[in-house]
């Protein structure tokens, strides 16, 4: 509705707020998201260049920071992949099938959520560690560290972040049902043809959406993987680790390097909101349904 | 459709030159990981990229040195467990030891460098707030009601561990030698504490950075560190008595013999003992442990300390370990941890 | 479905990938969270009671709970406000605003948590403010309790705004021509379907800030017994390598969150059933 249609409403009808309320409001909500949301935001770009421009670019020098942005790229090329393969045949299974127990499976999904992502780190180091079973036969036959290595790193990533992609392609699965499925099957399709013809281009901008959502999680995922990695500099550490490390060193010159890797995850956030917004705005309909599952 | 599958097929192949260019050690360059505690992070910092230089002056190969940091007593269970450590540089004996009686190193280590391989020392004072608005002068002041003491947990730091041995063996020096009290005395500073961090630097981050506490019991070095980076904000206050904290450097036998870093690692520890490696930690506010390689002018900046040692008053560290602070020892008497 | 597992379907490939999910969920998540349970049994009874009995355990709990009840409560009352405006108003800047909502989702917890504490520190740009007025934000509960609002606040605005899309506002206007006044119908017709949706992004708010570290531990304080949250607890229990402890420290954190989560999920269908939807 246009500002005038609005306007000319709640002057005759009872059916919006008056002009004094809702100006109210939308001050209100605008201040509480500055104060909450937009805030944060500028002070990290704020206090990486505290310095001046150079200082926040000399950061990229230190051979740690190199590693720890290649490590953190690392390990999103392979969770999030490993998730996407999840996450459609838990959206398939779910949504084309009926089955007792669908709708614990379901609530199983997003346990990740319930968890704390240190206790997601602890879980792993109590099963994997090198005084485990299962760690310690690793290592002696195969000579691979789970523990304090970058597979850990992985995995703790892995299990934080795996709903995102389920979550955005279940319900919206589910509205879409199987017509179009079983019209292709009658046609003559196999199951594979069905699937990656008819099924994957219903729903590939909740997929891109889903998948964006997981990169960023796993790209910034902190607790687990402080928990798991061992901190060996240059090797096991991701970026918000590293931005850790930097935070916690006297010099002036490491806190803008803590906040100029911390811009550059922001920049990335903002990236994925700038596409979402743009999905958002493109194909609301195939994306609509995704949202109170949110 | 066909965005997806490209889409996809870059990100597997992103992947896998990630992973060929992140294999580690035995692909590439050789990497030398040094776990260490946790104030000696710009330490490690400037001291590798001296070694780095070195090597390959001396050898032509690149290398690579990774450091960790965090309280020693947890460092040492990390490579009880399995972190690749190829040298530890650990504050004391203990630790080494600890690693000692698990296998991953030799006896006789001691022996192998200068110095009992203690290529610097430090000792413990007190950093209190510009003013000494609490009028901090020595160890019993820290017992007295109100104040606020940071220390870090002697369970996982090995500052931690120094600094309560240095307060026990102020108040034994005090009483004539009686045990009971110098147990009494530790217990009533362990009740002014507030927070215990797990590492010296984490302790220093509360103190300096956070802004709690009234005095924190610190490594000589952090305090003028701490000087250095924020100037007159802090004061240095040198007890009447402190203890001399020999670090320990050794390598970890078992793991350079598996990867095959047994001569780098040798050399690495072998250059702590260089001039420049010494002048390095003099910089740094570590007591170099050949100081005719420095200049008398960077040792003007270390404090007139009395200091005393562990081995005459506690019997060493492989005494007072368990005494103190294994399990059920003194210091899980007095600090209740629930 | 009577005795059958599932319903007959055309539909190729159930086997495949129910098993496949199953698979993947059992490895990474299931086996992992059992054997946490599992670790906490090694403890002896006597010490394991000692812990959760402990004040410092007591502190933790009572401040990971607490702020995050007190958190997810505020995002309640601003989340609602923030969906209501978004979806009924049209103002200058309202798309940039619905997309600064989602920030918390893909802001990394750590840069949250450093942006936070620059911000509230007495020399940050909202500390310097306050601290004349002896307002100390950071290294106190209220700093963890701001932590916790931001990380919460995108969850209920995004449950409740589709619901408030689909509002069809024939009921309004058929409650206002029926002689209500404008806070009446809002109070009583337009709030109460909105409920289970609030009560979701409540649940999740809620669950998030309990678990919540990255975003806190930077201007928490970490204090025991007055600012330390239990993931830190759990997180120095580790470092000391007394794994039972850190078992049994979260094995009870995560038995308190599923079993609040399952309470709210029932209210939620109690309230779906007795205020519906229209």
């Amino acid at each position: 509705m246009s500002d005038t249609a609005i306007a000319l409403r709640s002057a005759v009808s009872p059916v919006t707020e008056t002009r004094a309320v809702r100006t109210t409001l939308i001050a209100l909500s605008v201040v509480v998201m500055v104060l909450f949301l937009i805030a944060p935001l500028i002070a990290v770009f704020a206090q990486a260049l505290n310095l001046g421009l150079k200082p926040a670019l000399a950061t990229f020098d230190d051979p740690d920071a190199i590693a720890a942005i290649k490590l953190t790229l690392l390990v999103a090329a392979i969770a999030v992949p490993c998730n996407l393969v999840f996450g459609i045949a838990a959206a398939w299974c779910i949504a084309k099938y009926r089955f007792r127990g669908r709708a614990l499976l379901v609530s199983l999904i997003d346990l990740p959520f319930s968890v704390s992502p240190v206790v997601a780190g602890l879980v792993y180091v109590l099963l994997l560690g090198p005084f485990t079973p299962i760690g310690a036969w690793f290592l002696e036959d195969f000579g691979v560290r789970i523990i304090f290595a970058v597979p850990g790193v992985i995995l703790a990533t892995i299990f934080v972040t795996f709903p995102f992609i389920a979550r955005e392609l279940i319900p919206l699965m589910q509205d879409q049902g199987t017509g179009d499925e079983e019209a292709a099957l009658s046609l003559g399709a196999s199951g594979w043809q069905t699937f990656f013809y008819v099924t994957l281009p219903n729903v590939k901008w909740a997929l891109l959406y889903g998948v964006l959502l997981c990169n960023a999680r796993a790209m910034g995922e902190f607790g687990a993987v402080a928990v798991i990695s061992g901190k060996l500099r240059g090797e096991t550490v991701t970026m918000p680790l590293q931005i850790e490390i930097y935070y916690q060193e006297f010099r002036a010159l490491a806190q803008v390097s803590a906040f100029t890797l911390a811009a550059v995850l922001a920049c990335l956030a903002l990236v994925t909101l700038m596409v979402k917004t743009w999905l958002e705005w493109r194909y609301a309909d195939q994306l609509a349904a995704t949202r109170s599952g949110h | 459709m066909r965005l997806l599958a490209s889409a996809i097929a870059i990100a597997a192949m992103t992947a896998s030159a990630h992973l060929g260019s992140l294999t580690p050690a035995s692909a590439q360059t050789t990497t030398l990981v040094n776990v260490s505690y946790d104030p000696t992070r710009e330490l490690y910092r400037d001291y590798a990229q001296y070694f780095v230089k070195h090597w390959k002056e001396k050898t032509g190969q690149t290398i690579e040195v990774s450091n960790s940091h965090g309280g020693s007593g947890a460092q040492v269970r990390s490579v009880i467990e399995g972190l690749p450590a190829d040298v530890v540089t650990f504050p004391l004996e203990g630790d080494v030891l600890a690693i000692e009686q698990k296998g991953l190193i030799e006896p006789g280590w001691k022996k192998e460098f200068p110095e009992d391989s203690s290529p610097y020392t430090s000792t413990i004072v007190f950093l209190v707030r510009k003013g000494n608005p609490k009028g901090i002068k020595d160890w019993n002041d820290l017992a007295k009601r109100g104040i606020q003491v940071i220390t870090p947990n002697p369970k996982t730091s090995g500052g931690a561990r120094w600094n309560y041995l240095a307060a026990w063996a102020y108040e034994l020096d005090r009483s004539g030698g009686d045990q009971k009290k110098a147990q009494d005395f530790v217990a009533s500073i362990y009740r002014n504490v507030r927070v215990l961090d797990t590492g010296a630097r984490g302790s220093t981050n509360t103190f300096v950075q956070n802004k709690v506490g009234d005095v924190l019991i610190a490594w000589e070095n952090e305090a003028l560190l701490t000087l250095k980076e924020f100037g007159s904000d802090y004061e240095i206050v040198v007890p009447s008595v402190s203890i001399l904290a020999e670090v320990k450097v050794a390598i970890v036998d078992k793991n350079v013999d598996k990867k095959g870093t047994r001569e780098i690692a040798k050399a690495f520890l072998d250059q702590l003992y260089s001039p420049e490696a010494q002048k390095i930690f003099a910089r740094n506010f570590y007591r170099p442990g050949k100081p005719e390689h420095v200049d008398p002018e960077a040792l003007k900046a270390f404090p007139k300390v009395k200091l005393v040692k562990i081995d005459d008053v506690f019997g060493g560290w492989a005494k007072a370990q368990p005494t103190h602070f294994d399990n059920g020892g003194i210091f899980d008497k007095i600090y209740s941890k629930d | 479905m009577g005795l059958r597992f599932r319903e007959a379907s055309i539909v190729p490939g159930f086997r495949l990938t129910f098993g496949f999910t199953i698979f993947y969920l059992s490895v990474i998540v299931l086996i992992p969270i059992i054997g946490l349970y599992i670790k906490t049994f090694e403890l002896e009874w006597e010490r394991f009671i000692a812990i959760i009995t402990g004040p410092r355990f007591m502190a933790a709990l009572q401040l990971s709970f607490g702020a995050s009840l007190l958190a997810a409560l505020f995002n309640v009352v601003i989340g609602v406000m923030i969906a209501w405006v978004l979806v009924r108003y049209r103002f200058f800047a309202r798309r940039l605003l619905d997309a600064i909502v989602d920030l918390p989702f893909a802001l990394p917890t750590a840069v949250a948590g450093i942006a936070l504490t620059a911000l509230y520190v007495p020399e940050g740009w909202f500390g310097k403010l306050l601290s004349p007025l002896g307002v100390t934000i950071a290294y106190t509960p209220v700093g963890v309790w701001i932590a916790l609002v931001f990380i919460g606040l995108p969850f209920v605005v995004r449950t409740v705004q589709p619901v408030l899309e689909d509002f069809n506002r024939e009921v309004e206007e058929a409650a206002a021509t029926l002689g209500a006044s404008r806070r009446t119908t809002i109070v009583r017709v337009v709030l109460p379907p909105l409920i289970p949706a609030i009560l979701t992004g409540f649940a999740l708010a809620f669950a998030r800030a309990v678990g919540e570290y990255g975003s806190v531990i930077f201007i928490a304080g970490n204090i025991p017994r007055q600012t330390e949250i239990l993931p830190l607890l759990i997180v120095f229990r580790l470092e000391e390598r007394d794994y039972a402890a850190a078992a049994a420290i979260a094995a009870v954190m995560l038995t308190i969150a599923f079993v609040i989560l399952l309470l709210i999920n029932l209210l939620q269908v109690w309230s779906y059933r007795r205020f519906g939807n229209v």
